[in-house]
């Protein structure tokens, strides 16, 4: 797996370098803002860019920038965004480009080392991986509607798809059976008129489209 | 010391005294100010006899031509407004003599400066007639400090009385005596009618106490508000230290723990709990310190304002919030942080005390107030004090903290109030006012 690390801390940039190659990825550039990323996508076409949200020069939000820019002229290009905090619109921005090969964590999460590497295996495999707290964002703002009609546990499941589980994740998270994720994904997508879908992934993807929307 | 030595010592004194620039500073206005007074009631009272003489020729039917009622009426019309002129001029007078001469500041009282309609609402307020009451009063001291300033020529008075007048040994040794005596009671004369001029000039032309107050009340405005502002920005630069620097390390040194951890897992197993126990606790530290930098200064406030900030602490909370916010135009940072605290602090103190179900959040910008409602459907009985009554029966947790909500919520001229009966529901309610 080929991997741009766009990250404007050293020691960060550095750590997350070691992280990724550890984790048998190869890193072919790690670069300190938002324009030499997206060079050095130019350049080597990797497989996924992790970035950074704030980075030089204004601290803001330039790495959402630069990985909407990545997600129109290089699709194929798997995005994992790393912020501070978690912004909903970014998300939202991010989400609308496509819901596939996408990741929002918060920062801290890389020192959760074996998640970390989790979800860059999950977004570069075409899959998603919302933090918890981004999906705790989209459903505040969606509170009117169908989803209060949900069970608080089928909203757990809810939450846990819509961070890019799988059913057999949310099976082991839960620690239940997997005819029972598949019940309570049933219900779920009636009470939301989601279409039902074949395979997990695209389950989730139409999740994150109702959320998103 | 010896009762010589003391009359030494005040006759120098003394003597000092005659020659200090104090005193001749005080003469000096004393001069001026019988000046500036001869001026005023040469003005004044000129102007006060022409429109009385004017008015009383009206009053018992002229006799005469038309043109002279014409003329009449126009002075009676003229009187007020030159009057004015001549107190407003006169204000202006003694206070530029005040500072040339006797160099004190006396800051101009706003008087009657943009009173409408001119001239009546001049002549209405009371800052007009205390300036005139000053200009007739500064006969009076006017005439004093030029009697105090012709103290100094007692001895001259003296010596032109014993050359020219032949007075009988007695009578001249009186005037000697009566002109030394005067000649060192002129510098504290002077400078008791100067303080005086300046006392009545004070109260008299300076601003009256109402504005006095309000000047006043409107530099801690100010300066509260300039105190507020840099509150915020020293936050928002100790949370971008700490996320620059503290918060860096951390994950850096987490991240290395968990890769150890992953890594060496055939290590012995007290090496790998060590490991493990150590990545946890970075862990910790680190979601800690994201805790603080919160609740330092939210950096999403700043870059992406209230309602993402908003949305952030909403989806944080443990338990369902029901979030609103309307705020088309933005308001000032200050504001927008006092609001963000008031939403955190109101939502934690509902998780902690009230055994609520769901809270609601609303955010509302009216024309001129940012009004910010929390309401839960908990147990109520929230007191906003340090007391042992506040809700949970948990000590002072609740209590202060929303007694510290309407400290910030005070700071920007804002009102919080807190309403929660027994059983329920809670309404926290700020009103903070924001320019329009």
């Amino acid at each position: 797996m080929r991997i741009v690390i766009a990250e404007d801390s050293v020691l960060l940039r550095d750590g997350l370098t070691r992280l990724l190659t550890d984790g048998g990825s190869e890193v072919v550039a790690a670069v300190p803002d938002a324009e030499q990323l997206l060079r050095a996508v130019a350049e080597h076409e990797p497989d996924l860019a992790v970035i950074d949200v704030r980075m030089p020069p204004g601290y803001t939000d330039e790495g959402i920038k630069a990985a909407l820019v990545i997600r129109r002229q290089y699709p194929e290009v798997a995005l994992l965004v790393l912020s501070q905090y978690v912004e909903e619109s970014y998300a939202t921005d991010l989400l609308s480009g496509a819901t596939s090969s996408v990741g929002y964590l918060l920062k801290d999460r890389v020192a959760h080392v074996n998640d970390f590497l989790d979800a860059v295996r999950r977004v570069t495999a075409g899959g998603t991986a919302l933090d918890p707290e981004v999906v705790a964002q989209l459903l505040i703002r969606r509170s009117d509607d169908p989803i209060s009609r949900l069970t608080p546990r089928e909203l757990q499941v809810l939450r846990l798809m819509a961070e890019g589980r799988s059913n057999g994740g949310i099976v082991e998270l839960l620690k239940v059976s997997s005819s029972a994720v598949e019940k309570y994904v049933t219900n779920i997508f009636a009470k939301l008129d989601l279409p039902p879908t074949g395979t997990d992934h695209r389950r989730v993807l139409a999740v994150l489209k109702y959320l998103g929307s | 010391m010896t009762s010589a030595d003391l009359t030494v010592r005040w006759v120098g004194a003394a003597v000092r005294s005659l020659r200090s620039a104090r005193a001749w500073r005080a003469t000096r206005n004393g001069l001026a100010a019988l000046l500036v007074a001869a001026v005023g009631t040469a003005l004044l009272g000129g102007l006060a006899l022409i429109w009385g003489a004017a008015v009383f020729s009206l009053v018992n039917w002229p006799v005469g031509s038309w043109g002279h009622i014409v003329l009449y009426v126009a002075v009676v019309i003229a009187g007020p407004v030159l009057a004015l002129w001549a107190v407003q001029g006169l204000t202006a007078l003694q206070l530029s003599r005040f500072r040339a001469v006797a160099g004190v500041h006396i800051p101009a009282g706003s008087g009657a400066a943009g009173r409408k309609p001119w001239p009546v609402g001049p002549w209405l307020a009371a800052g007009t007639w205390r300036q005139l009451a000053f200009h007739v009063l500064s006969i009076g001291t006017g005439a004093a400090g030029g009697l105090a300033a012709a103290c100094w020529l007692a001895p001259a008075a003296a010596i032109g009385y014993l050359i020219a007048g032949h007075p009988s040994a007695a009578a001249g040794g009186a005037a000697g005596v009566a002109a030394v005596g005067l000649l060192f009671a002129a510098p504290w004369l002077t400078s008791k009618v100067t303080r005086a001029d300046e006392t009545l000039a004070r109260a008299l032309l300076g601003p009256s106490r109402n504005e006095e107050l309000a000047n006043r009340l409107e530099s801690l405005t100010r300066s509260r508000a300039e105190i507020v502002a840099a509150t915020d920005a020293e936050r928002r630069r100790i949370e971008r230290d700490l996320h620059d620097g503290a918060q860096q390390r951390l994950v850096s040194l987490a991240m290395n723990l968990g890769m150890a951890r992953a890594r060496f897992t055939d290590a012995p197993a007290p090496a790998l709990r060590a490991i493990a126990d150590a990545h946890e606790e970075a862990l910790l530290a680190l979601s800690e310190m994201r805790e603080f930098i919160r609740g330092l200064h939210p950096a999403v406030l700043n870059d992406r304002g209230l309602d993402a900030a908003l949305s952030g602490l909403a989806a944080r909370a443990p338990l369902p919030v029901r979030l609103r916010v309307e705020v088309p135009r933005p308001v000032s940072p200050s504001v927008e942080a006092v609001a963000y605290f008031i939403v955190s602090e109101a939502l934690t103190n509902v998780a902690k005390h009230a055994q609520a179900t769901h809270a609601e959040v609303t955010v509302r910008r009216g024309a001129d107030k940012l009004r910010v409602v929390v309401t839960d459907n908990g147990s109520g009985g929230a007191v906003p004090s340090g007391s042992d009554d506040a809700r949970g029966g948990s000590g002072d947790a609740g209590g202060s903290g929303l007694k510290g909500l309407a400290q910030r919520a005070a700071s920007v001229d804002g009102t919080l109030t807190i309403d929660s009966p027994p059983g329920g529901p809670t309404v926290i309610s700020a009103e903070l006012p924001c320019e329009s």
